[in-house]
């Protein structure tokens, strides 16, 4: 089970990844952040701390579920549903540049949902990526514009994100278990 | 029994093919479907109150009986999952020409819809679709019988003003007998953990109620008093021919729902009706249009209420695919 | 020609005989039955042990809807169902379409149960005309073309008045009236029995009172006018109190429980299938305490009679909402293996009571010579096996309707022959071995 990223590396990430946002956006005046369901949101409250630490203001920061949108939900005939959690975008997106996070790009189907499901809360001016890791194998032309790290992969291993939040720990990890998705 | 965190369903899936009763929900499924209701009622904020989830889905209304409310709730929370919707009113099909129950549905059936939501006025109608239909029933009202999404709908608007449902005295007043809401309602919370009193005139009381966990009381004062949630059934009036009591005014008079009756009860109360009301004979106006009243929460929260139960069925029984 | 059934246990209690007896039969007589007759050229029919030879069985209520309904059954089908449930004889109901409220239709139905041949037939007719409850049918004419008895079955004979009048004409010709017990205001539109269970699942409720209501006023009536009346397919305790009670101060009444009224209750409206239109029967399913008092009656006495209530619907009729479906089930070709599983291998009778109740009783309800294996007498004979397996298969009914809440049912006790009239109507190859009482 190598670890690929630990919990210092992460914060120093997430902070790297603010700098890059900042930079890019010229600050963060129309800037919002809106995480994926469920690790993304996490990811995402603490970029917006980050960003709030640097710029000394405060950015909206958004959850978005997904799973009404995704394009497997009724491919099988029956099956059990995947649980619908809620989505919280207290603020218009309207003419904003939101900042989309989650934790890993795998095919990007999960990011094409998430594209449609932000669309309908309004029309943002751009739709920035973040990912903690980007690990290829992509099935959809999606690409990220900020990436906590690019690594290569088999389609046989799994990536395992585990958050404070969710799982006690930062840390991240590539096993090797086939079957298994992350 | 125990209500559990809204974030963290114990269960993640309804595997069920059909919804025909409360009867056949555990009460791990209840908050399932309370909570992913949770979920759903924040689409119809925004500004498309459309997802895609059910795409391609088709979605029959078939309603023996005619119902403004119930029909449009359902056909707005198919609309907004981007299911295919139908409607077929019993008056406009072929039921006038002789053709049996069965029959309709086989005909339905052989334009493979995915579901389809039926209210109908004999108990058990949904129980024999179920048995000739691939496609998964969901109970809009059988008869007397039950009607599965509208005691959903009130566990949901309950638990939006009291948290949690377990240890809440309710109090359902009205004619028992007849109503299929009654019977969904009783069976809910109940299994929720809910201490329910029925009360009614003698005559309406169902044989037997005490055995479903409730308690009955002819006196309305003592079913009302410590109450948490006050729920009112509506007087069948056109079913009142049955000499069950004397006169419309004599029912308002010993079981009408005043605000003076209210005062025994809670003050943080909440006043229920499944509609539509008799104004005047089981509800006063006051205590209707009052600030207890959340029977307009009820109609909003129907819809969330009654896409969770779409989405959750349309997984189906039996497999067991990851996702 | 002669036959003689050699070396089975015979079961007689109207000759009060309990043993291994044989029986010798000639055309369509009982020559004697004794013990180690010679066979003296006779043909020899060994009755192989464990088997029991009774009286012919005769259930006094069935419908087997000729003229009229023949898509449910006809007098043909009914009584092949009849002989293969070891009935040698049935009594049908006048609920047929015209109703047998006058000679021309019992004629018609003793005309068809001739040409089928099988078990006899005895017609009740009407007791009003067109069974509407104002005017009292042609008794004397019907009694005259072959009824039994009278009835208006499907519904009560309507006022107080026209019970009276009925039980004094009747009772000229030593004919008893054969009375539905229902309170029509007290059903209403009840579909299953009041209680919990119809409760749970809002179908509108019968309670057992709606009966016993009625059966008290008929037991009254016939001790007031030295008519019989006999309740037919008791269900409700209350009905059954009436009766003792009746009897105890000599009123001439007599009843009948069917089988599904002292096996199942009315928690079979949930399961094992909720909503199954095949336990919807008028009387309903009772509470248990109803299903229990029904037992304690056939086993202390008070119970008269078991028949079946033979009531056969198409399927297509039954196959609809519950509230929609028609009242009633077949059953004749399920009563004897009930019968021996519920009632004698628990031990609760003697096969001689149950004999009692499937032949002696009925026969003399309705003063018809049968129901004893005397010397002279005709020869309609039931043999049985109380120990056969039987697997209750709808499939295989020879009734033209299938509609049974007993299918799949697993049960001890069988029918080995029928023998009307000295003729060997039906035979169980697999109980007896081909061919053996032909």
């Amino acid at each position: 089970m190598p670890i690929i990223m630990d919990a210092d590396r992460m914060g120093r990430t997430l902070m790297r990844i603010a700098h890059e946002i900042i930079e890019r956006n010229r600050g963060v005046d129309g800037l919002a952040i809106v995480g994926i369901r469920t690790r993304g949101v996490f990811i995402a409250r603490r970029l917006a701390k980050a960003l709030q630490q640097i710029a000394s203001e405060p950015v909206p920061t958004g959850a978005l579920d997904i799973t009404l949108y995704r394009d497997d939900l009724m491919r099988h005939a029956v099956g059990p549903q995947p649980v619908v959690r809620r989505t919280e975008i207290p603020f218009s997106i309207d003419d904003q540049k939101v900042v989309l996070v989650d934790d890993v790009l795998y095919t990007g189907r999960t990011i094409r949902a998430a594209l449609d499901a932000l669309i309908d809360f309004g029309r943002p001016k751009e739709i920035q990526l973040t990912v903690l890791i980007d690990r290829g194998h992509r099935e959809l032309p999606i690409k990220a514009d900020y990436v906590g790290k690019n690594v290569p992969t088999s389609l046989k291993e799994s990536v395992h994100v585990r958050l404070i939040e969710t799982d006690g720990t930062d840390e991240i990890s590539v096993d090797n278990v086939p079957e298994e998705k992350s | 029994m125990t209500t559990r965190q809204v974030e963290a369903p114990p269960i993640s899936a309804l595997r069920h093919k059909d919804l025909l009763g409360i009867s056949d929900l555990t009460a791990d499924e209840i908050l399932l479907i309370l909570d992913t209701a949770e979920a759903m009622r924040e689409i119809g904020d925004r500004p498309i109150k459309k997802v895609p989830a059910l795409r391609g889905k088709t979605v029959v209304n078939l309603f023996f009986e005619a119902s403004t409310r119930t029909r449009t709730s359902f056909e707005i929370a198919e609309k907004r999952l981007s299911a295919d919707t139908l409607n077929i009113a019993a008056t406009a099909s072929s039921v006038v020409k002789g053709e049996t129950l069965v029959d309709t549905a086989l005909n339905l059936e052989a334009m493979a819809p995915d579901m389809i939501v039926l209210r109908h006025a004999a108990s058990g109608a949904c129980h024999l679709l179920s048995r000739i239909c691939r496609a998964g029933i969901i109970n809009a009202g059988d008869g007397m019988h039950e009607h599965p999404t509208q005691a959903l709908l009130d566990a949901f608007t309950i638990r939006e003003h009291k948290k949690s449902i377990a240890g809440l005295k309710v109090a359902i007043i009205g004619d028992l007998l007849h109503s299929r809401v009654l019977r969904s309602n009783v069976q809910l919370l109940t299994k929720l953990g809910a201490d329910v009193w029925v009360s009614g005139p003698p005559t309406l009381m169902p044989a037997g109620i005490e055995r479903q966990g409730v308690r009955k009381t002819t006196s309305v004062d003592e079913a009302v008093e410590g109450a948490d949630v006050v729920m009112l059934l509506r007087l069948q009036i056109e079913r009142m021919q049955g000499m069950f009591f004397p006169s419309l005014r004599e029912y308002f008079t010993v079981f009408g729902m005043t605000r003076e009756r209210l005062k025994l009860a809670k003050h943080d109360v909440i006043i229920m009706h499944p509609g539509p009301m008799n104004r005047g004979v089981e509800i006063d106006s006051e205590v209707a249009d009052g600030p207890y009243s959340v029977i307009l929460e009820q109609v909003s929260n129907g819809v969330s209420v009654r896409m969770a139960v779409l989405y959750l069925l349309a997984g189906g029984a039996e497999h067991e695919t990851a996702v | 020609m002669k036959r003689l059934f050699k070396g089975g246990r015979v079961v007689d209690p109207a000759n009060g005989r309990d043993g291994l007896f044989d029986v010798l039969i000639d055309g369509d007589r009982i020559v004697r039955v004794a013990k180690d007759i010679p066979p003296d050229g006779a043909h020899v029919v060994d009755v192989p042990a464990g088997f029991v030879v009774v009286p012919g069985l005769f259930d006094m209520h069935v419908h087997l809807r000729e003229p009229g309904q023949e898509h449910k059954e006809t007098v043909a089908t009914g009584t092949a169902s009849a002989v293969v449930g070891g009935f040698t004889a049935v009594a049908c109901m006048p609920n047929t379409t015209p109703i047998n409220d006058n000679a021309g239709v019992t004629e018609y139905i003793l005309q068809k149960a001739a040409q089928a041949g099988l078990a006899r037939v005895y017609p009740i007719g009407a007791v009003s005309k067109g069974s509407n409850g104002d005017q009292l049918a042609d008794i004397a004419e019907l009694r005259a073309a072959g009824c039994v008895g009278v009835s208006d079955d499907g519904r009560p004979v309507k006022t107080a008045l026209l019970m009276r009048r009925a039980l004094e004409y009747t009772a000229m010709f030593n004919m008893p009236v054969l009375e539905h017990c229902e309170d029509p205001s007290l059903k209403g539109e009840g579909v299953a029995h009041e209680g919990y269970h119809a409760s749970t699942l809002g179908l509108r409720g019968i309670p057992g009172v709606a009966e016993s209501i009625m059966a008290q006023r008929d037991i009254a009536l016939a001790e007031l006018t030295g008519g019989a009346v006999h309740i037919c397919h008791m269900s409700a305790m209350e009905s059954l109190r009436a009766v003792r009670e009746g009897k105890g101060h000599g009123a001439r009444v007599t009843c009948e429980v069917a089988p599904h009224h002292f096996t199942m209750t009315d928690e079979a409206l949930a399961s094992p299938v909720s909503y199954d239109t095949n336990v919807k029967m008028n009387p309903p399913l009772r509470a248990a305490a109803d299903r229990d008092e029904m037992l304690k009656g056939i086993a202390d006495g008070s119970v008269d009679c078991i028949a079946t209530d033979h009531a056969p619907h198409h399927y297509d009729e039954k196959k609809v909402e519950f509230d929609v479906a028609p009242f009633g089930i077949v059953g004749l070709e399920t009563c004897v293996p009930i019968c021996f599983d519920r009632l004698v291998h628990p031990g609760l009778i003697t096969l001689s009571r149950l004999i009692e109740l499937l032949s002696v009783n009925p026969s003399r309800i309705l003063n018809v010579a049968s129901g004893a294996l005397s010397d002279g007498a005709v020869a309609d004979i039931t043999i049985l096996v109380p120990d056969l397996q039987v697997t209750v298969d709808p499939a295989r009914f020879k009734s033209k309707s299938r509609n049974t809440p007993f299918g799949g049912w697993q049960l001890k006790g069988g029918v080995a022959a029928t023998i009307v009239g000295g003729r060997t109507v039906y035979m169980n190859d697999a109980a007896a071995g081909a061919g053996r009482f032909k």
